[in-house]
C-alpha cells in the first residue's frame, strides 16, 4: 500500500518537472539556428540541393521548425501538408533521406547537442521515410 | 570454386526475386495536386552511393560477413543504400596465448538486400603445432563464402516498432586439413552453416542489439571440421551482440557465441570479446577487442587480442 501511494506522488510529480525532448535540445534558439544550419547544409549538399530547386526557403524553414519543435514535445503546430504529399514528386531515394539525416546531425553537431539527445529527435523522425522515400 | 558459382547463382536467383526489382519498375502514382515539381527537382540516383548513415554497415567478422567480429548481424554489410551497391574488404588479426587466427576476405552488398561475402581463415597453430604433433608453425585454412538475405524488417529506420530487421544466410565452409580433422575425430572437412539473424537499432536509447541462430555441424567454426565422434549432426548454436553508439563514429560492445561440442578430444567452449570500433569515414573502419574463445585443441585460456581493418564504400 505504501508502495502504492509512492507511485500515485511519483506519477503526479514526473509530468510537471519532466523536460521534453524540446527543451534538451535547448528549445526555440537552438532549434532555430538547427533549421537554419541544417537548411544550408541541405542547400550545399550536391546529393540533395537540386531537390529544393522549386521550395521557398523561408517558409521551408519555418515548417521545418515547427515540425521538429512539434515532435519533440514543444509548443508548436505543424502547419504544413503531410510527409507523403510533400515529397512525392521529389521521387526522393534511401540514400538522399540519409544524406538529409546527415547534415541535420551535423546542425545539431555544431550546435553542441549531445550525440544521445540528438538520436531521440532522429528516432521520432526515422519512421517518416517511409512517406518521404518513394523511389 | 563450386562454392563461389553456388553463392552467385543464389544471388542471382535472389536479386531476380527480389522486391526492390518489382518497386522499380513500378514507381508510385504521382498526386495530380502535388506533382507539380518539374524533373529538374529530382535528384539522380548514384548506384554506388554510400547511402546508409556512418557505422550502419558494420564490421566485418572473422566468417566475412557482415557483423561484429565473432556474432554475424542482419544488416547487409558495406554502405550501398536500397538503389546501390556497396563492397568492403578486411583484414583480421587475433592473437592468442597458444594461436593465431587471421582472417581476410571481401563482401559486397547489393541494394541493401543481399550479401554475398568471402573469406580465408588461417589458423596457426605456431610453437603449439610442435607440441600437439602437427609440427611447428602448422597451419589450418578455411575459406568461407556466404550469402545472407534481409528478408524483413528495417533495422535502423522502423524506430516505431518491434520489428528487428530479420535475415536469412548461409556459409559455405571448407577446411584444408581434412586428414587432421578427421584424425581428432571430426565427421568431415566441409559443411554449409544456416542461420536466422535479427538485428535492431535503439536509436532512442543509442544501442544495437543482434542476435544470431546458427544451425551448424562446425567445430570451433569449422577449423576443426564438421562433425564430430562425441556429437554429430546439426545443433543451434547462438550468437548476440549488444553495441552502445558513443557518437557518430565510435561503438563498444560485447559479443557471446555459443559452440558445438562434437569431439571426444577436446571441448569447445563460448566465445566472448569486448569491443570497440571506430568509423573515421564511411571508407574504412577500426575495431580493436578483448577475446576469450575458451579451450581450443586442448589448450586452455585463449584469451588475446582482436585487431581488424574493413576498408570499403
Amino acid at each position: 500500500m505504501r508502495r502504492l501511494v509512492l507511485l500515485a506522488a511519483l506519477a503526479l510529480a514526473v509530468p510537471a518537472q519532466a523536460a521534453t525532448l524540446y527543451d534538451d535540445l535547448g528549445g526555440e534558439p537552438v532549434m532555430r539556428r538547427v533549421v537554419e544550419e541544417a537548411t544550408k547544409n541541405f542547400l550545399a549538399d550536391k546529393r540533395i540541393a537540386v531537390t529544393f530547386g522549386e521550395t521557398a526557403i523561408p517558409r521551408f524553414k519555418q515548417l521545418l521548425f515547427e515540425q521538429l519543435c512539434n515532435v519533440s514535445g514543444g509548443p508548436c503546430t505543424y502547419t504544413g501538408r503531410d510527409m507523403a504529399k510533400s515529397h512525392t514528386a521529389l521521387k526522393i531515394t534511401d540514400a538522399h533521406f540519409s544524406a538529409l539525416v546527415e547534415d541535420l546531425q551535423d546542425a545539431m553537431d555544431k550546435e553542441k547537442i549531445a550525440f544521445t539527445t540528438q538520436n531521440r529527435l532522429l528516432a521520432i523522425l526515422a519512421p517518416m521515410r517511409r512517406d518521404i522515400v518513394t523511389r | 570454386m563450386r562454392y563461389i558459382a553456388l553463392g552467385c547463382a543464389l544471388a542471382a536467383a535472389l536479386v531476380v526475386q527480389s522486391p526492390v526489382a518489382a518497386e522499380q519498375s513500378a514507381p508510385p502514382a504521382a498526386d495530380p495536386k502535388t506533382s507539380v515539381a518539374a524533373d529538374s527537382t529530382i535528384a539522380p540516383i548514384d548506384r554506388f552511393d554510400s547511402g546508409k548513415l556512418l557505422a550502419t554497415g558494420g564490421v566485418s567478422t572473422v566468417e566475412g560477413s557482415g557483423g561484429g567480429g565473432i556474432a554475424t548481424w542482419a544488416l547487409i554489410t558495406s554502405y550501398g543504400s536500397r538503389d546501390a551497391i556497396g563492397a568492403n574488404a578486411h583484414a583480421t588479426y587475433i592473437t592468442l596465448p597458444d594461436f593465431e587466427l587471421r582472417s581476410y576476405g571481401a563482401a559486397i552488398g547489393v541494394f541493401d538486400r543481399v550479401e554475398l561475402s568471402f573469406a580465408r581463415q588461417e589458423f596457426d597453430t605456431g610453437n603449439t603445432g610442435a607440441r600437439l604433433g602437427l609440427g611447428k608453425g602448422f597451419t589450418f585454412k578455411q575459406d568461407v563464402v556466404g550469402a545472407k538475405v534481409r528478408v524483413l524488417g528495417d533495422a535502423i529506420y522502423e524506430q516505431d516498432r518491434w520489428l528487428p530487421q530479420i535475415s536469412i544466410g548461409a556459409q559455405w565452409k571448407r577446411n584444408n586439413q581434412e586428414a587432421i580433422v578427421k584424425a581428432v575425430g571430426a565427421k568431415d572437412n566441409s559443411g554449409v552453416d544456416y542461420y536466422i539473424a535479427a538485428s535492431k537499432l535503439f536509436l532512442d536509447s543509442s544501442f544495437l542489439l543482434n542476435t544470431t541462430i546458427r544451425f551448424t555441424e562446425a567445430n570451433q567454426m569449422g577449423l576443426l571440421g564438421f562433425g564430430g565422434n562425441k556429437n554429430d549432426g546439426y545443433h543451434a548454436t547462438f550468437e548476440g551482440s549488444l553495441a552502445a553508439l558513443l557518437s557518430r563514429n565510435l561503438a563498444v560492445g560485447v559479443e557471446l557465441r555459443t559452440q558445438n561440442d562434437h569431439l571426444q578430444f577436446a571441448k569447445q567452449e563460448r566465445w566472448m570479446d569486448v569491443f570497440v570500433a571506430y568509423f573515421p569515414t564511411k571508407n574504412v573502419s577500426f575495431t580493436a577487442a578483448f577475446v576469450d574463445l575458451g579451450t581450443i585443441a586442448l589448450q586452455q585460456r585463449q584469451r588475446g587480442g582482436y585487431f581488424s581493418l574493413q576498408v570499403g564504400f
